[in-house]
């Protein structure tokens, strides 16, 4: 049944009908008669961002956290392309996000009026696709394409740029229509001839090595690889993105490989005459020196995307289609084994190369926060992170429980996307614990989102790892750089604690080990956000470490 | 087909969605992943809404190779080939305008019979060409009329279809996008693609 409505209207008909309860946005001029309608749709939940990238990055949190598309509001000009970093993160990382941008009216278009930017030009290569709608009768349709791209295939952002008098317009709304998108194809099972080449390498291989990327946690097939694993007896090693896709407490489970994984990990990969890649693109924080990326192995690769077979690293087995759907194929035609050889050798290599060791010292670390933070929340809460020395000793410190409990931005290395994640996160779950893991750079880009978690009593516990420094910087100027240490110091850090407080938060400061467990289970038991300052070492370096464009024969042990 | 310079260049099919801003789309998309269009040539295709597209990019060998797969990935894109490797037909055609005052113009009439291209317009000083053909077959005929004065030159991109008939076992090529999934088949070395 077509309805007759105004062009904001359908918007949120639109919305609704795919399920959206929750919004992050700010408003702005071109995009006011669009919150003009808000009131009329009580269950589309807004949530009043500081900074359009919060919005961008908080339904990022969301959509990771969820498994829903995230949604996001912004208005023409500066607020448009102040989404763009949280896009960027989004596409460079397969989350499903949907974000409706205002824009100038249609008849100002091009004539460089006041706040008007062609978000829809600048954000083609950071989105999976993008809409400029110029008629009512298009909204909604529009929306419910970009929902289906957004959420299904290879997941990512998509943009749909909105004028003024399109949303005052009156048009009609058909919710039933059908969707037409002759270009696009969305990858189910795969083809059976690749299944079977890829079990045939799997049953005949000795030294096989499963590296779960991102692609399982975001088809949700984390049981699945499980089972694969566990009727298979191979060992398990994840990609950044993939940690949290298999228990890490598991026999099975190796670590993450690459510039900063376990070296046992990077050394399982190196030796194997196999590498079973489900969803990963072989990222070049993994690989490295693509020539020299595990000679002796062949590498059957299981991904949603048919663009990224070969992109990077050639491959003997392709298997393009959607993971869980592969899982289902794949399980019953691998034969179950034992590995008894190469599963000691990996234990071998794993007592050889500790690769985690907690410093043993009095000082603080951040090595024994986020162990702290471990032991304390039991493996249980999300964690989200920004990127440098924090986001890896979280990744190689926190003992993941729970499957999709990890948050970060992985392929853009978005400093920044900690505080907002978390909130989205926590919006998504509202019965979870979130902890924010911070570095006291990133919370700085992002922190007046803050304002947003009191503002909508969201209990996100933010743990600055605070050394006054770029940690990840001032190792890099110190490996690559002779030393030479250039704007890596924050001189002028504000009191966060102080800070928390002005907020109207709770702020607690940590600056040695005996406070850790304390501090932490008072965060937890206080009911609403709280910051928890540690004062951390101010120079340690991250270990271990292959450096950029290397490869294992690189790798850097702990010296320690 | 190797260029030169350890670059290669690949022919690519498309069919595409007649939408506003579908050429950023796909311009933008080789521009950010390194492939240099060498030719292009669009139009409206024999389906409705649909526009034909066949781009000639160039590249080292592993980087265009990866361009159909690429471009498969863009909504508005509706069929991708790359029909490099496969029994192709392909055509590009030319606007020559070239000096021919009285005392030589039996001689330009005489390489365009040659090289049966069309006269199309007649000037004073002048006269204008139209060739089509293999890209051999016009650089050739452009060669041969520099020495009487080329006053003007206009290319346009190459167009490709397969041929109509299909000789067993060359129909493969190297992405082949509209199957229910796309997948990856080697490629079959074969001779010179074009066909003059």
């Amino acid at each position: 049944m077509s309805k007759h409505l105004g062009g904001s209207q359908i918007v949120c008909e639109a919305l609704l009908k795919e399920g959206v309860d929750v919004v992050f946005g700010i408003p702005g001029g071109a995009i006011l008669p669009l919150y003009g309608v808000l009131s009329q749709y009580p269950d589309l939940r807004h949530i009043l961002s500081r900074h359009e990238q919060g919005a961008a990055h908080s339904a990022d949190g969301y959509a990771r956290s969820t498994g829903k598309v995230g949604v996001a509001f912004a208005t023409s000009g500066p607020g448009a392309t102040n989404l763009v970093t949280g896009l960027a993160t989004a596409m460079m990382d397969s989350v499903p996000m949907v974000a409706i941008t205002g824009q100038v009216g249609r008849a100002a278009i091009g004539t460089d009026a006041f706040q008007e930017t062609d978000i829809t030009g600048a954000t083609l290569p950071v989105t999976k696709h993008n809409y400029l709608v110029m008629r009512a009768d298009d909204l909604g349709a529009t929306i419910h394409e970009a929902f289906h791209i957004a959420r299904t295939g290879r997941p990512g952002p998509v943009l749909i740029d909105i004028p003024k008098d399109v949303f005052t317009e009156m048009g009609e709304y058909n919710p039933d229509a059908p969707i037409d998108l002759p270009g696009y194809k969305v990858t189910g099972k795969a083809d059976e001839s690749q299944v079977e080449a890829a079990a045939k390498l799997i049953n005949e291989a000795e030294r096989p090595v499963i590296l779960a990327g991102h692609g399982v946690v975001l088809s949700r097939s984390w049981g699945e690889l499980k089972e694969f694993a566990e009727k298979t007896q191979i060992p398990v090693v994840t990609t950044l993105l993939g940690i949290s896709s298999f228990p890490e407490d598991h026999v099975l489970s190796t670590g993450f490989p690459g510039m900063h994984g376990m070296a046992y990990a990077s050394l399982a990969v190196d030796q194997a005459d196999l590498i079973i890649n489900f969803g990963s693109r072989f990222d070049d924080r993994i690989v490295g020196d693509a020539k020299r990326f595990s000679t002796g192995s062949k590498k059957i690769h299981v991904d949603i995307d048919p663009a990224e077979i070969n992109k990077s690293i050639q491959v003997e087995a392709p298997v393009v289609g959607n993971i869980k759907d592969v899982f289902a194929q794949l399980i019953p035609k691998v034969k179950q084994a034992t590995h008894v050889e190469w599963l000691r050798h990996i234990e071998h290599l794993k007592a050889e190369h500790p690769s985690l060791r907690i410093p043993e010292t009095e000082r603080l670390m951040g090595q024994h926060v986020v162990k702290a933070l471990s032991d304390v929340t039991k493996g249980d809460a999300i964690i989200t992170t920004g990127v440098g020395q924090h986001q890896m000793w979280a990744a190689q410190h926190y003992q993941f429980k729970n499957a999709n409990s990890w948050l970060s931005s992985g392929g853009a290395g978005t400093m920044g996307y900690e505080v907002p994640s978390a909130i989205g996160a926590q919006v998504g779950n509202p019965d979870k614990l979130v902890w924010s893991i911070c570095g006291d750079g990133g919370f700085q880009m992002t922190l007046m989102e803050l304002a947003t978690a009191v503002e909508n009593n969201l209990p996100v516990k933010y743990a600055i790892l605070n050394n006054n420094h770029l940690g990840m910087i001032t190792q890099w100027q110190g490996f690559f750089y002779d030393g030479d240490y250039q704007a890596e110091t924050y001189t002028a850090n504000p009191d966060f604690v102080k800070l928390a407080e002005a907020y109207g938060m709770k702020g607690i400061r940590v600056t040695s080990q005996d406070e850790l467990e304390s501090a932490i289970a008072e965060a937890n038991a206080h009911n609403g956000p709280v910051i928890v300052d540690f004062v951390i070492e101010k120079v340690d370096d991250l270990y271990p470490m292959i450096p950029a464009g290397q490869s294992v024969q690189e790798l850097i042990e702990d010296p320690n | 087909m190797a260029s030169g310079n350890g670059t290669f260049q690949r022919t690519i099919s498309a069919l595409v969605q007649d939408k506003p801003g579908v050429l950023a789309r796909i311009s933008g998309l080789f521009r950010r992943r390194g492939f240099n269009i060498a030719s292009l040539a669009v139009g409206r295709s024999e389906q409705p809404g649909m526009s034909r597209m066949t781009f000639v990019v160039e590249g080292p060998d592993e980087v265009v190779r990866h361009v159909a797969a690429q471009l498969d990935r863009l909504i508005d894109v509706v069929e991708v080939n790359d029909i490099t490797e496969q029994n192709i037909v392909w055509r590009e055609l030319a606007l020559i305008k070239v000096a021919a005052p009285t005392a030589i113009r039996g001689e330009v009439l005489e390489l365009t019979n040659v090289y049966r291209a069309n006269v199309i317009d007649i000037g004073v000083e002048s006269l204008t060409l139209e060739i089509s053909g293999g890209r051999q077959k016009i650089d050739s005929l452009i060669e041969l009329l520099k020495k009487f004065g080329l006053l003007e030159v206009i290319r346009t991109g190459r167009v490709a279809t397969l041929r109509g008939t299909l000789v067993e076992g060359e129909a493969d090529g190297l992405y082949q996008a509209n199957a229910s999934n796309p997948t990856y088949v080697l490629p079959i070395t074969t001779g010179e693609s074009g066909s003059v």
